[in-house]
């Protein structure tokens, strides 16, 4: 006989997902780790982005690379000359890191060196404006990148990974003489729905507004060590 | 094309649930609630499950959308307003910053038809 039932679920479509990512960010919490989601339209400059700040982060910290690429490793290439560990993680066709991937990546860093030791996980995302907003991969903060010859636009068009972002680095701002563009129109349309990005114009070429940049991957790693310790002591205090 | 991953990442959480059943039952419809502000096409994502769910515990099943609006709420005026995506954010009287979204960012498996006939001899 068959018998029509109805389950109510009323849980996100993206729920596997969520708790790949969550579990991803135990981990982080458990090493001790700041997760960062690096995010943008292809060609906005994320690798370029890296290869300026890694001589200077990995200084301070101990610092590995997750890089999601369509197809080939050649980010990751570009990134191995800091002697860092650059976990590079073909994505095939898909559009953009999702949890799982990122657990293959964790598992590696956990597999080939030792994670406690490590401060910062730099996930580098597949460009692409539109989708790796929705998949969380276990970062603590997303930061999105848009380039000035990308146009002011951009932001009302893509909205949700722009008011996903806690920082905002607007790149490339060394061409802006060159074009006719406006970077307090892209601020601006950012702020229409994102009040409280961190909103960073640079340029990884000339190295402008490299250092606010730096300062708030500082700060951020400040707060994330910080909320860390918090709940390692909370656990701690139920055993 | 995104809305595959969002298909695989549907179909992955379907089958959590699917497998935490006592007896694997035939899915008929699954109900989906897609806010207009997020990154899924109603029409890309009909067509994607279509395909992905041939030969799957899935197959047959009809997805049914229901699609939200933009809703927020703006404090300042202390009103919902629409927002027009793509053109204006912002709240229309005041331009406060759209902060306080009250519709349009879901996605939600909102809930499942199916028979308790089996799925499977083997059930």
């Amino acid at each position: 006989m068959h018998q029509t039932v109805d389950a109510a679920l009323g849980i996100n479509l993206l729920h596997a997902n969520q708790a790949g990512a969550d579990h991803n960010r135990a981990h982080f919490d458990q090493w001790g780790i700041t997760c960062l989601n690096l995010m943008s339209s292809p060609g906005a400059g994320k690798t370029a982005l890296l290869e300026r700040s890694l001589s200077t982060l990995s200084k301070e910290f101990k610092v590995a690379v997750i890089e999601g690429d369509m197809t080939t490793e050649l980010d990751a290439e570009r990134l191995r000359q800091f002697n860092i560990p650059v976990i590079a993680i073909n994505t095939g066709r898909s559009c953009h890191l999702d949890a799982k991937m990122v657990a293959g990546g964790i598992h590696r860093l956990e597999h080939d060196y030792n994670p406690n030791t490590f401060d910062l996980v730099l996930v580098e995302n597949v460009g692409n404006l539109v989708c790796p907003a929705e998949f969380e991969v276990g970062e603590h903060a997303k930061v999105a990148l848009l380039s000035v010859t990308e146009g002011e636009d951009k932001p009302l068009k893509y909205p949700v990974m722009f008011q996903e972002a806690d920082c905002l680095l607007i790149t490339k701002i060394d061409l802006v003489p060159y074009l006719e563009v406006d970077v307090s129109r892209i601020i601006a349309n950012v702020r229409q729905m994102n009040p409280h990005a961190a909103i960073l114009p640079v340029s990884a070429k000339t190295g402008e507004g490299i250092d606010a940049w730096h300062e708030w991957v500082r700060s951020q790693h400040q707060t994330t060590s910080a909320r860390q310790k918090a709940g390692l002591a909370i656990e701690g205090h139920h055993h | 094309m995104h809305e595959t991953d969002m298909t695989k990442a549907l179909i992955l959480t379907v089958k959590d649930w699917w497998e935490s059943q006592s007896e694997r039952c035939a899915v008929s419809k699954v109900y989906l609630t897609v806010g207009q502000f997020t990154c899924v096409e109603p029409a890309s994502l009909q067509f994607a499950f279509e395909v992905q769910t041939q030969n799957t515990f899935l197959e047959g099943a009809q997805l049914v959308i229901q699609e939200t609006p933009l809703i927020a709420f703006c404090h300042q005026c202390q009103r919902d307003y629409h927002p027009e995506i793509g053109i204006q954010y912002a709240c229309p009287t005041c331009h406060s910053p759209m902060e306080d979204i009250r519709s349009g960012r879901e996605l939600k498996i909102d809930r499942i038809e199916y028979s308790e006939a089996e799925y499977a001899p083997n059930c």
